[in-house]
Order: C-alpha cells, then structure tokens, then sequence
C-alpha cells in the first residue's frame, strides 16, 4: 500500500516535471529564441493556455505527499525553510509575469514582466534540479525525524551539507539543460519561421549541455550517495531505467539533428521521466535519506499517513486522476498545433 | 522556538488574509459567470456574451492573484507548522489532496479555454467551460473549509500510538456537521462580494454616463444576487453558524458577545468596548435577553461566560476576538440595508437615476472585503489557543528547528511582497474597468 502512494507520488511528480518542464524550459531560452515582439508574443502563447494547469500538478503532487507521507512533508518542508520560501517567492514572479505582461502596453511593462518570467524560471529549474539532488545526497535527519539546513556552508557533501554543495549545484545545472533542451524542443514544435529556426539551434546546444552534464551526475552519484546503488544490485531490472534515459537523450539528439520536431519533444518526455523514475527506485523505500545516521531516514513505512486513509485514499485518487488525465488531455487538445500570433 | 511562534502565527495570518480578498470575489463571480453564460446561450444573444466576457477579464485577474497567493498556504503548512502536519496530516492530507486533484485541475484547465477560447470555440463549448469553472471553484472552496472545520471541530479520526492522528472515516470528514454552516455561510459570503462588486462597476459606469446598456445589467444582476445572498448570509447560515459555535466550543461564543459573567436571560451586546482590567464592557449598548433567545430560542436561557472558562483556554487576543465579531455582524446586516433598498428602487424602475443610491452602491464595494476578513479573523483567533481544537494547542504545532530570525525575514518577505501585489491588482482591476465591455461604442477595445 504504501508503495503504491510512493509510485502515485512520483508519478505526480513526473507529470509535473514533464508538462511544467517545458514551460520553465520556454522562460529559460525565451530571450535566446525570440527577437521581436512579434516572437515574445508568439513563444508566450505557445505556453499560455497550458502552463497555469501544469503548475496545478505540482500542488497536487505536494497534496498528495502531505496526504500519503506526512512526516515527511513536514520534515522536508520545515528543513529545506528558506529555500521554499524563496522557491514561492520566485513562483510567484513567474506566474505574475506570465499573466499580466499583455495587460498594459508598454515597452518597459512588457520588458520588466520578460525579466521577471525569464529570469525566474531560469532560478526555479536550478532549484528544482538542487532539490533533487538534496534527496539523492540526503540531509541531516535528528532522531525526531526533522532536520534544518542553511542554503549553503562550504559547498562540501558530509554529514552536515547546505543545501547546495557541489553535487546538488551540478544538478541543478543539469535540470536547467535538460529543461532548457525540453523548451526549446516544445516550441520547435508549436511555432513556425525564424522563432522555430530559433528554437532548433538552442535545443541542439542544450542537447550537447545535457548529455556533459548527466555523464558527471551519473558517475557522482555512487560517491555521494552509496546506498543508491543497493536496490539496482538487488534488483537489476531497475537499471532498465537510467539506460532508457541514457536512450532517449540519445534519440533526442539524433531526432533534433534530423528536425523532427514533435519526436524530439517525445523523446525528451522520456527521457525526463526515465531519469525521475530511476531516481526514485535508487532512493526506495526512502523518502529523506538521513546523512546522519541511516536509521532516522524516513521512510514509506515509517511516514505513513495510516492504513485506512492509504485504503480511502484510492477511492477518491483512482477515479479523480482519470479525471485529471481526462479534461487535461482534453485541454491540450483543444490547443492542439501551432500557435499563431492572431490566434487569440 | 517560542519567538518564533508569533511571527509563524503572523505570517501565516497575513497571508490567508491576504489570499482571500482574491477567491471570494472569483468564487462568487463563478456562479454569476455562469448565469451570464447560460442566459447568452439561451437566448440573451450578444450582450450577455460581452457582459461574461468581461467579467471573465476581471475574474482571470482576481484568479491569477487567488493562486500565486494560495502556494504559499500549502506549503506554510509544512515549512513554518511542522508540527502540526505532522500530528494531523493522516486526517487534513486527504482534504488538501482531494482539493488539489478535483479543484485546480478544473479550474485552471477550463480558465485557460475560456480565456484563449474566446474565438475558436463555441459558445456551447465555453457554456461548459464555465460551468466547470464554477463547480471548480466551489469544490475548492468545500475542500479547504472541510480541512478548516475539522480544526475547529475535529472528527473521524483515531490517535496511533506515537500520538499522531489518523483518519478512520473518510465521508465523516467530509460531512463534518461544522461543515455545512461554514461552507454555505463562505458560499453566500463570497457571492455578497461579487455582487457587490458588479454593482458598483455598474453603478461607476452609470454615473460617469459610460457604457450605459452594460451598466443597467451589471446594477441589475449585482443588487439581486447581492440582496439573496445577504439574506441568506444572515439567515439561515450566520444564525447556524453562532448556534453551533456556542454549542460546540462555548468559550469562544461568550467572547463573541463579550460576555465576561454567566447569566440568565443574557442581552445581546450591539455596542460597547471590552475592559480586559476590570473584565467588563465599557459603554454597553444591549437589548435584553436578546442574545439567550438568538442562542436556545429562550429568553431566560443560561448562557455561559467567560468565567465559566479556565483563563488557560480564553481565546489570546479577546478584544480584537470581540471586535471581528462585531464588525463581520454589523456589516452584514447594513449589506441587507443597503441591498434592500436599492432592490426597492430597482422593482420601481428608479434605481439608474438615483444618484445617490448610485454612489451608496459604488461606495459599498470594499465594505464585504471587510465583512469577510473579520469573518475568518473572527473563526481564526476564537478557535485560539488551539491549532486543532481541543486536541493540539497552537504553540505546540510550530516547526521545531525554524528560528525566528529565519521566520522574521520571510514574514518581512511576504509583508513587502504582498504590499507590492496589492498595488498592482488595484491598478490592473481599475484599469480593465476604465477600458470597459469590449466593443462597447464608447468603450475601448481590450
């Protein structure tokens, strides 16, 4: 039971990363791709129908965490304090800008809100990638089971690390290439003309960045956090997971050179979700891996929100997710193609 | 941690306060939008499609705001009241979740078609896009008052033996008793806001002779739907409300009315101001056996006081307690007034040349935001000192290793953020009203 809400958790999370990841990733080159008004305008209304329903999956997933595991969520959330407040802060930005640049026509109120949009999604895609690598290196669980750590002390790994330190800088880095390249491949799709040719070029640049910066996360990861080989040992087949990422960052490559737009795209979807998944088999069954002492790591059993709820839980999440899938895929649909600058 | 504590308690304040200035006016807009939308559907024709169009504008502002204000909410529950999550997410996470699953995806997935739908798709389609808005926004609102109600009035749930607690009926916390008061006390408070809202808009535009055709709907819609709601907001709801307060947590009931002595045949207090010295009310203005009556339908009922209480379990902050009350309560019944009247001038087709009940509407408008705020101010710091009533004291629920000096600067944070966000909803809010309905002949085009 409690493995089901751990994979319902990732899954979540996968989805969110996925779908929100190409907006962040649309912020992230969005100065890069776009030289005139014409283009902000076009690349904005690649993202602007969709990305308010994709940011709703990380409030769910985040619901979902606090319903399934709530020891962790209150660990995580107290401990990691300041990094989320300002994670808030800059969500905030994000979705200010997004929303309110075509309010008022003004060369410097447009130009701020471009600032604003850009260079925050830009700081959230280093920031979600540094999270995740806070959860591969683990953080410093007291017997309690809270922790609390500072945004960063010597930039070391240990049993007492900030929350960035060189591990989780370089992956943050690699999730602002790979979201980069996930953008840029999103609005090759979506958009026509010297924004496409655009878009292209970066996405092949972040493509090189991506693959640099995924070979040195792999090979580090056995250094900084031993224990995540133990459940690929046990299991082999898990392997099948990084490799499939491995793949598809491949194939995403190959598909960019030959300019097949939407299967890049696709590529990338898998490759996100292959790389998240093998994450969280490594990780299994932790949820907050303790640097202190491995026995006050939380885990899906010691987190638990309890079993009647886990039970009552699938009443209500099996049937609301279909629906979710349902109305999103709908959704999406319904602003299915390319986007045109008249088009709304 | 205990320094930290009050600017938890603050922050966390300052923020759900905050935060709900947007969701009331978007929740009581839903059910109005979606009326405009069905009556252009059947049959209003063009009018009613630009009346909800621009509404839609107004309601998609106050929505953007209403969710870059709501993160923050979820995630204090975790950063600055570990505690409390943890002791009570096995019953709370389900709530929160099944919002997070049912509401936002409806709500924002159907935003976005009706707001870049506006051409490409029909009106039917656009028809059910709002109706799922509203239903959204509704589930949204039935989900968060359900977590609420459980921490003023906790069910269904069992402790584990390390203390923490656990749901053991999910349909009774969904149909907590406290819920249905609440819910729909919320609901008809929300559509006051809107209404009143869209009245003063109206009433702005007939005033400066702008938009005139649009103006008369607008007035129309918003003195109806504000004068049903205000009645309603009274009574049944407000009354429900007072009765299951006094019934389930007394204490904050007798601080409610300032009621610092056990009595017989207890008044009902209109005016007056608490005296924490002498614990009396200074100045009291009463009607006689009001308040017995109101309370057990009795006149010579006993209502317990404050007295009745442990000083330990007085709500922290009585005068301000007190005053909330008192001002949710006045302004509700001047909302029923001031709606009366101009439904009065309405039904006698004097009401869009009547200047100064024109100007009674206009300046009425920030008057529910008010009323609403010291509404939750009034259900909040009564339920003090208690996180989760009863069972977890609120300087028991904080997070444990956060120090003040780390809770201070993100309160500072949030303080100064927020000043800047009010600012620019006032300006964009009163610059989307002065360019007008689109394609209005002397209105601009947006």
């Amino acid at each position: 039971m409690e493995t089901f809400w751990y994979i319902a958790v990732t899954l979540m999370l996968g989805a969110y990363v996925l779908l929100d990841g190409f907006d962040f990733g649309v912020g992230l080159v969005y100065p890069l791709v776009t030289r005139t008004e014409e283009e902000r305008v076009t690349a904005l209304g690649a993202i602007g129908p969709v990305w308010n329903g994709n940011e709703v999956w990380l409030i769910a997933a985040g619901g979902l965490l606090f319903f399934a595991f709530p020891r962790a969520y209150a660990a995580g959330f107290s401990g990691f304090y300041l990094a989320l407040i300002i994670v808030l802060w800059l969500f905030m930005a994000r979705g200010l800008a997004l929303e309110l640049r075509s309010h008022v026509d003004h060369l410097l109120w447009r130009q701020f809100w471009d600032l604003a949009f850009c260079g925050a999604s830009a700081l959230l895609a280093v920031v979600f990638g540094a999270a995740l690598g806070n959860l591969i290196r683990g953080v410093p669980l007291n017997q309690d089971g809270y922790f609390f750590v500072a945004l960063w002390t010597n930039f070391m790994t240990g049993p007492e690390p900030g929350i960035l330190d060189w591990f989780t800088v370089l992956t943050g880095l690699t999730s602002a290439a790979i979201l980069a390249l996930h953008g840029a491949n999103y609005l090759a799709m979506k958009t026509e003309g010297s924004l496409q040719a655009q878009a292209r070029t970066i996405a092949r640049l972040a493509g090189f960045a991506t693959v640099g910066s995924v070979v040195l996360v792999l090979a580090a990861v056995p250094f900084v956090q031993p224990s995540f080989s133990h459940n690929y040992e046990a299991h082999p087949m898990g392997a099948v997971l990084p490799f499939l990422g491995i793949g598809a960052l491949v194939a995403t490559i190959v598909l960019r050179r030959r300019e097949h737009d939407v299967y890049a795209f696709y590529a990338s979807c898998v490759m996100i979700l292959a790389f998240l998944a093998g994450t969280a088999w490594g990780s299994y069954p932790n949820i907050l891996i303790a640097t202190t002492d491995p026995s006050h790591s939380l885990t899906v059993g010691n987190a638990t929100a309890g079993i009647y709820g886990m039970h009552a839980g699938l009443w209500w999440f099996l049937p609301g997710f279909i629906l979710v899938i349902a109305y999103q895929v709908y959704a999406h649909r319904l602003f299915w193609g390319k986007v045109h600058p008249s088009s709304h | 941690m205990e320094s930290a504590l009050i600017y938890d308690r603050l922050q966390f304040a300052i923020t759900a306060t905050f935060h709900y200035l947007f969701p009331q006016l978007t929740m009581g807009l839903a059910l109005l939008l979606f009326y405009l939308r069905s009556k252009a559907l059947l049959g209003g024709g063009e009018h009613y499609h630009l009346v909800a169009r621009f509404w839609t504008k107004i309601f998609a502002l106050s929505f953007a705001f209403g969710v870059v204000t709501g993160i923050p909410l979820e995630f204090q529950f975790g950063t600055n009241w570990a505690k409390f999550s943890n002791f009570a997410g096995g019953v709370i996470g389900q709530t929160l979740a099944m919002e997070g699953l049912f509401a936002f995806f409806l709500e924002s997935s159907f935003l976005g078609i009706l707001l870049y739908g506006d051409k490409r798709f029909s009106r039917g389609v656009q028809w059910f896009a709002s109706l799922m808005l509203f239903l959204g926004s509704w589930l949204s609102g039935y989900f968060i008052l359900a977590t609420n109600a459980w921490m003023q009035h906790p069910v269904a749930y069992t402790v584990a033996p390390d203390g923490r607690l656990f749901v053991d009926s999910l349909s009774g916390l969904l149909t907590n008793p406290w819920l249905l008061w609440q819910f729909t006390h919320n609901m008809t408070a929300a559509v006051v806001t809107a209404s009143f809202v869209m009245a003063a808009v109206g009433a702005l535009y007939l005033l400066s002779g702008v938009h005139q055709e649009y103006a008369r709907t607008f007035v129309r819609i918003g003195v109806v739907a504000g004068c049903g709601a205000a009645a309603l907001m009274i009574y049944p709801t407000g009354d429900g409300n007072a009765k299951q307060v006094f019934e389930y947590q007394p204490v904050k009931g007798a601080a409610f009315e300032g009621l610092f002595r056990t009595e017989r045949g207890a008044g009902l207090l209109l005016i007056g101001q608490p005296n924490m010295e002498t614990m009396t009310i200074d100045n009291p203005l009463v009607v006689p056996g009001a308040l017995s009556f109101l309370v057990y339908d009795e006149i010579y009922a006993k209502v317990k006081g404050l007295d009745a209480f442990p000083r330990l379990d007085w709500p922290d902050n009585l005068p301000l307690l007190y005053y909330s009350y008192h001002i949710m309560a006045g302004l509700g019944t001047i909302f029923v007034g001031v709606m009366g009247l101009a439904l009065l001038w309405l039904w006698r087709g004097r009401l869009f040349t009547a200047s100064w009940l024109l100007w009674l509407l206009v300046l009425s408008a920030p008057f529910p935001y008010i009323a609403t705020t010291a509404g939750w101010m009034t259900a909040e710091l009564g339920r003090q000192p208690w996180l989760v009533y009863g069972l977890l004291r609120t300087s028991e629920g904080a997070s444990p290793l956060v120090h003040s000096g780390n809770a201070l600067f993100t309160l500072l944070g949030f303080l100064g953020l927020y000043l800047l966000l009010g600012i620019l909803f006032l300006f964009l809010f009163l610059e989307t009203i002065r360019q007008g309905p689109a394609g209005s002949p002397n209105g601009g085009t947006a």
